[in-house]
């Protein structure tokens, strides 16, 4: 039994259109991509998705009531709306430095997330 | 400060304003002044929170805010660069005197050898586009929901349908999905999208959003909130097709049809600008037509990649404080940059190089998508320098780097044009 998968290389501005042929949950061959990097990038987007995550936690007494997070490592790809959704739940408080571990090991993935910027104390 | 003669004048915080300031200094000016209108620095920045910034100058990738940071850590504590934020310049004269204001300082009026303009760009609005209907409330520009969502802390709405495919479109229709809102589809008038293929599947594929290429809104639904819109196939004179007509529910649109530059400094100042960028007209130095006013960023041509910006800036950091310091004006050859076929616009718009000639980085935009194609430097009928490009898109800029000595050989004018026969 096998299945074929169009998708888009997005490793370069080319962006080969390629077919990936999967058997039994692994991909056996890879047609369309102009170099061995698509073929690679198809293995793993088929196999193990990944993705940065970027948002945004409550802070309380910087300049803004906001955050911007970013994830340290890439994260499952279908795990990334409950990290996000988790996010939504936590609040720091001013002062953080750029860099700091804001979640540790998110819903036990491995991966911390940390502060995009630093926000100082504000005074009102 | 309002005794002082500045060396250098910053108009404009974000990157470019940031990067102009540190170069100027590495470059020898000694009083350097940053007029910021926010409250902080980095510019549109700080509310691009996603990553993808700074690949090619800090080497490594970098969210919008981390960006920012960078820049604003490289003038952090140094003596030559003062900085006022929340103070918003309202006027710039001839002879390079600044009004601004700003609550803590009242009126001021500052003094440079030199200008730097680096207001950066500002979104197009409904006005811009006119789309026809009540005009309800829940019709914002994708960068003021990014502003509200990223910075503010909350939504516009929670039914979301986006006008427009570009990066920002894009990376809206992401950032609201993980916010928990339903994107309901996003609308490309063009037959292409003018996005990065990496926010197409990221953004869009990942959460099942719609592209509906070749599509745009025909009608705006609801009285006092927008109910939902009516979207239609488009021809190839991007004229709505009679009978494709279809509704789509939603109780917020956003707008991403573009940006401009922001630019009513620049006309006030009487500068001579270019009809396609919609910025002011500059030379390899980023000198503008007017002596000691440079211009360099969003401000000059839009960016899509920051990194671009910070170099551009740099180099009118560098000249602007050479400019201070110069005890006589220098001797340069004006020579002319056409765009011929294929190209439509291209920055710096014309050199003013020295005898030995001078290293040029010249930065381009398609008209329409196209693959495998040169990329051709022309003086008079002789191809000067030449790069074939795989493939190169509208939304995406290219940029080629014309050493001193090729630029010393050049006659009064050069054309840059795509090549399709190779
Ligand atoms: C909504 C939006 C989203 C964007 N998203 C991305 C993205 O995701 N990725 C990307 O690579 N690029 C993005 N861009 C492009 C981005 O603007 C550039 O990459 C880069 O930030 C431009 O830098 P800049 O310094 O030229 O302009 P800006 O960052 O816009 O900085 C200009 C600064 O000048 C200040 N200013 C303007 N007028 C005055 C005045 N009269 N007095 C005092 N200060 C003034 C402004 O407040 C601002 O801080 C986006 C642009 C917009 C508008
Ligand atoms: S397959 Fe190679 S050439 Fe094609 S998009 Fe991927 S990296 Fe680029």
């Amino acid at each position: 039994m096998s299945e074929t998968k169009i998708l888009n290389c997005i490793v370069c501005p080319m962006g080969c259109e390629m077919t990936a042929t999967i058997e039994g949950g692994t991909v056996t061959n890879v047609t369309g991509n102009t170099c061995p990097r698509g073929a690679k990038y198809a293995q793993e987007e088929i196999t193990a998705p990944k993705r940065m995550l970027t948002s945004t936690v409550r802070i309380t007494g910087g300049l803004l009531p906001l955050l911007p997070v970013v994830s340290k490592n890439p994260l499952p790809k279908d795990k990334v709306l409950a990290c996000a959704e988790h996010l939504r739940t936590i609040t720091v408080e001013a002062p953080i430095a750029e860099g700091a571990t804001i979640c540790e090991n998110i819903l036990g993935l491995g991966v911390d997330i940390v502060a995009s910027r630093a926000m100082d104390v504000h005074a009102e | 400060m309002q005794n002082t003669l500045y060396d250098v004048i910053i108009i404009g915080g974000g990157p470019a304003g940031l990067s102009a300031a540190y170069s100027a200094y590495e470059n020898g000016a000694k009083k350097i002044l940053i007029i910021e209108r926010d409250r902080e620095l980095g510019g549109i920045l700080q509310q691009c929170i996603h990553n993808g910034f700074g690949l090619h100058h800090f080497k490594e990738e970098l969210t919008g805010p981390g960006y920012a940071y960078r820049c604003a850590e490289l003038i952090k504590g140094k003596e030559e660069i003062e900085v006022l934020i929340d103070t918003m310049v309202l006027l710039i004269t001839r002879d390079k005197t600044v009004t601004a204001v700003s609550p803590e300082h009242g009126l001021l009026k500052l003094k440079g050898k030199t200008i730097i303009l680096t207001m950066g760009c500002r979104e197009r609005t409904r006005g811009a586009i006119r789309i026809p209907g009540e005009r309800p409330a829940g019709v914002f520009t994708a960068g003021a929901a990014q502003r509200m969502v990223n910075m503010e802390g909350y939504l516009p709405g929670h039914k979301i349908v986006i006008l427009g495919s570009g990066d920002i479109g894009l990376i809206m229709a992401r950032r609201m999905s993980l916010e928990g809102c339903k994107v309901q589809a996003v609308l490309e008038i063009c037959p292409f999208s003018n996005g990065l293929t990496r926010n197409i599947v990221q953004c869009l594929h990942d959460y099942d959003i719609p592209l509906h290429l070749s599509h745009t809104i025909t009608k705006i639904h609801g009285r006092d909130r927008i109910t939902g819109i009516t979207a239609a196939q488009v021809d190839d004179k991007m004229q709505p097709i009679p009978g494709t007509e279809f509704d789509i529910e939603c109780d917020t649109l956003l707008l991403s049809v573009g940006l401009i530059p922001e630019n009513e400094l620049s006309q006030g100042l009487g500068l001579e600008m270019h009809p396609l960028t919609n910025g002011p007209i500059v030379d390899q130095r980023r000198h503008t037509t007017l002596d000691g006013i440079f211009a360099a960023g969003n401000v000059v041509h839009v960016h899509d990649l920051v990194d671009f910006v910070s170099e551009e800036a740099e180099i009118a950091g560098k000249f602007a404080a050479f400019h201070a310091q110069a005890t006589h004006p220098p001797m340069l050859r004006r020579v002319n940059v056409k765009t011929g076929d294929g190209i439509r616009t291209c920055v710096p718009q014309r050199l003013s190089l020295p005898p030995a000639g001078e290293d040029s980085k010249l930065f381009m935009r398609v008209g329409k998508p196209e693959r495998k194609v040169k990329l051709e430097v022309k003086s008079g009928d002789t191809v000067i320098m030449s790069k074939m490009l795989p493939v190169a898109k509208p939304s995406e800029m290219i940029a080629i780097n014309i050493p001193a000595e090729k630029t010393a050989t050049f006659g009064g004018e050069i054309t840059v044009s795509i090549n399709r026969e190779v």
